[in-house]
């Protein structure tokens, strides 16, 4: 795939997922304290291994895959996740859990937002020729 | 725009929390006042949480909270007999209100809990929306 083609690559996909799963992140984070409310979170690895055609393959046993390591459960992009305790009210989001996957999504979205940027300082750079 | 959403939903709940932060001051403030009899005595007031879909398909999710309403709780109000006070009933009784100040102390830490979160949450968003509109400077 040449640059041109697709100047901005698997950046500009990521992104849009990073964007979407801050939006479910910050749902459930929001309704914690509300009765019968249940988690639910995008698992990134399988829906980035979805959009893109060569995906990461494991060819031995012992290899560790891109699988997801969180437990959720359910059809579709969005799933609802697992809690490690049930409460009383049927609220399944567990706040701690929650913070630290929210953390880290927008770690990685500012991560992901640092390639991007350094991709298109390298294009503006090769049009320039400078 | 999934940012700005994440927004909303996060000063939404606080609204909510806020909400419940207010009850749980009415109550803990009301504790004392009583009543010549049952309905007159002060009883304890708890927010209804409910979620609101602000978007909803298979690759989004964006529900926000709301108070639905208040409910007035329905626990028995204990009577203490105490003949000298202006608001005892007949046969010397007063009306207790049916507050419950450890109840109330946790739902207190908890409303205040989750609105610290829940501004961690749109301190972060706003970062990571900021990043997105430098990009390519």
């Amino acid at each position: 795939m040449s640059i041109l083609q697709n100047p901005l690559g698997i950046h500009a996909t990521a992104l849009k997922l990073r964007e979407q799963r801050t939006g479910v992140l910050a749902s459930n984070i929001a309704n914690v304290d509300t009765p019968n409310y249940k988690a639910r979170d995008i698992d990134f690895s399988s829906v980035m291994a979805a959009t893109q055609n060569n995906t990461m393959r494991t060819s031995h046993s012992r290899h560790i895959g891109v699988s997801n390591y969180q437990a959720l459960q359910g059809d579709g992009m969005i799933k609802y996740r697992m809690p490690n305790g049930a409460s009383l009210d049927g609220n399944t989001v567990e706040v701690n859990t929650e913070n630290n996957l929210f953390t880290e999504n927008s770690l990685r979205y500012q991560a992901t937002s640092t390639f991007l940027n350094n991709r298109i300082k390298g294009i503006m750079s090769a049009l320039r020729g400078e | 725009m999934s940012m700005l959403t994440a927004l909303k939903i996060s000063s939404l709940a606080m609204t909510a929390q806020m909400v419940r932060m207010n009850t749980t001051a009415s109550n803990l403030a009301n504790m004392d006042v009583v009543g010549s009899t049952s309905d007159e005595a002060y009883k304890a007031k708890k927010p209804i949480f409910k979620t609101v879909m602000e978007n909803y398909s298979n690759s989004t999710f964006e529900a926000s909270v709301q108070v639905k309403g208040i409910y007035v709780s329905d626990r028995a109000n204990t009577k203490r007999y105490d003949p000298q006070n202006p608001a005892a009933s007949k046969d010397g009784y007063v009306f207790m209100s049916n507050v419950n100040s450890i109840e109330e102390m946790v739902d207190m830490t908890n409303a205040s809990r989750s609105y610290q979160t829940n501004v961690e949450v749109m301190n972060a968003t706003k970062k990571m929306m900021m990043s997105t509109l430098q990009l390519g400077k």
